[in-house]
């Protein structure tokens, strides 16, 4: 039995399901691009993507065949470097900003962050190239991990620090009143509890460098051979596809479209794994 | 560490303490846990409380009362070096066992002087043996065995221990809000502290949940000596044995709860308890 239905139940509840609707509307609208880039990169490339594209090395033009091993494992290369100085600068840089960082210096760190995450990318390959290329003299993949790291530190830092100023002052002050010391409190209480924010924060991080092209294009140059000498120039992904898509040679453009593809679906291995590495025994939410 | 002869000991202290006292007191006699010498207490210009002086006695429940705002949580506070965590300043000497805080680390005062706060608030990535061992494997004890054994004897000090043994691998967090504050008491005493402060433990809990509390309280104060801050006054006439009351930042009366709660010295001490203001 329902009770008494006021004149205006169904159009309220019209009005409901219509918001629902909408909402739920825009949700798959927010997906589509993903799903179209995804399989249109699939469509175009699968005819390129084969077990040789990932065990064969780029043939010279007019060879048929041939992969891409050195570019796949070059942006893996590229990603680790990046992570390896991008990851522990930004990470202590926000936990400096959401422990300590109420003071003029954490003003300034905070804002030169915000500035420095809407540098164009393009720009901060520059400055890699100055700081690095220029003083080996050649380039290297050294030099395009300190471009890509340039480009995380910002991202990192900022969500590390929104994360853990999430976290309850209670925990921060129920380990204190332990007697646990505030550097062991802030790195083995506030830290764990705000890492599921934080890794959104390097994943999001990780995928843009990945995806990043202009910065790598004057730092690790680019390789058709095979190397995994961090002071060479490495081949990676983005930049075969630069080099691939623009070429008129149709096995090529197909290689690109096939390229696109496989960055995109290891991006989305990366975010899957490090959501199951760093997930937390006890979802708290 | 105290005899049972210390322990068994009846003290009175005296009514409002004043910051001359004398040697002998100062010197800290057996039954005198902790002294606070005229504490003054600051949150920026405020001044949040005016020249307290107390001996908190071993063993003993000491509750603190008053209205809200009066400095009750700050006084505690400054016990164990809290109040300059949220930002506070303070002037006067505290001892503890006759020995003046202050000048070392507050991270050794707080291993002595341990604090369950309002809120429950277990570490939430931690199980609940990982929260009781918190504060003994955060300051380097590894030893397992040793570990569990203080986990155990903890959580059946803490009451909690029957409720627990079969999930201590489950999230602090799963427990329901009394035996998440058991839990948080658990992990206080895990760190053998000799003073436990206890800041309205029980007003986020349910009736059932605080008549736990309180009976854990008076299980507790065998071995430590105990300070709570409370709002309620049936409560503090309930569990402590001192009562200190409390008004705009002052203390206004300090004596046996007995006491207190029958004929106090001050008009304002009778008309809070008996509900006239406040």
């Amino acid at each position: 039995m329902t009770p008494d239905r006021d004149a205006n139940y169904y159009w309220r509840k019209g009005k409901n399901w219509a918001a629902t609707s909408f909402s739920l509307a825009c949700v798959a609208l927010a997906l589509l691009p993903l799903f179209l880039i995804f399989i249109y990169a699939l469509m175009q490339g699968i005819s390129a993507l084969n077990l040789d594209f990932f065990l064969q090395m780029p043939k010279p033009v007019g060879e048929e065949g041939g992969g891409m091993a050195n570019a796949i494992v070059g942006t893996g290369i590229l990603i680790g470097l990046g992570a390896l100085i991008g990851l522990p600068v930004g990470i202590l840089a926000g936990i400096y900003l959401a422990e300590f960082g109420n003071n003029p210096l954490g003003v300034a760190v905070r804002f030169m962050c915000d500035v420095l995450s809407g540098i164009p990318s393009i720009v901060v390959g520059v400055v890699a190239y100055v700081l690095v290329v220029l003083p080996m003299k050649h380039f290297s993949a050294l030099a395009g991990g300190v471009a890509l790291a340039i480009l995380m530190v910002p991202t990192i830092s900022r969500t590390t620090e929104e994360m853990m100023r999430l976290v309850p002052q209670s925990y921060r002050e129920a380990g204190l009143a332990l007697g646990i010391p505030q550097w062991k409190t802030t790195l083995r209480i506030v830290l764990p509890t705000a890492l599921k924010g934080i890794t959104t924060g390097i994943l999001l991080a990780l995928a843009r460098a990945a995806g990043e092209t202009a910065p790598l294009l004057f730092t690790a140059l680019g390789n058709r051979f095979w190397s995994t000498s961090i002071m060479n120039p490495i081949g990676s992904l983005t930049v075969f596809i630069f080099d691939y898509a623009k070429a008129p040679f149709e096995d090529w453009n197909r290689q690109a479209w096939a390229a696109s593809f496989v960055l995109i679906f290891l991006i989305f291995v990366l975010s899957l794994t490090f959501r199951l590495v760093t997930r937390q025994r006890y979802d708290h939410n | 560490m105290t005899t049972i002869e210390q322990r068994n000991a009846t003290v009175t202290p005296t009514a409002v303490r004043s910051p001359e006292v004398p040697e002998s007191r100062q010197a800290g006699s057996p039954a005198v846990k902790m002294s606070a010498l005229g504490i003054n207490a600051f949150f920026g210009k405020t001044q949040a409380l005016k020249n307290v002086s107390i001996d908190i006695l071993t063993n003993r429940v000491l509750a603190i009362i008053g209205p809200s705002g009066c400095g009750k949580s700050t006084f505690l506070r400054c016990l164990n070096r809290m109040h300059e965590v949220a930002g506070g300043t303070m002037t006067g000497t505290i001892l503890l066992d006759g020995q003046k805080i202050g000048s070392e680390d507050p991270v050794l005062l707080r291993r002595r002087v341990g604090m369950v706060f309002q809120k429950p608030n277990p570490f939430p990535t931690m199980s609940i043996f990982d929260n009781v061992a918190a504060g003994l494997r955060l300051n380097g004890f590894q030893n397992r065995r040793a570990l569990a054994e203080i986990v155990e004897r903890s959580l059946r000090q803490a009451a909690l221990w029957d409720e627990v043994k079969d999930s201590l691998g489950k999230s602090g967090a799963s427990l329901s809000g009394g035996q998440q504050q058991r839990l948080c008491i658990a992990r206080t005493i895990a760190v053998s502290p000799d003073v436990v402060l206890m800041d309205e433990p029980a007003s986020a809990l349910d009736p059932l949940s605080t008549a736990k509390i309180e009976e854990l309280i008076y299980e507790l104060k065998n071995r430590f000596t105990i300070t709570i801050v409370t709002h309620n006054m049936q409560q503090a006439a309930r569990v402590s044995d001192f009562t200190a009351f409390f008004y705009l930042g002052e203390l206004i009366e300090y004596d046996q709860t007995k006491k207190m709660f029958t004929s106090p010295d001050k008009k304002q001490t009778e008309d809070y308890i008996t509900g006239r203001f406040g």
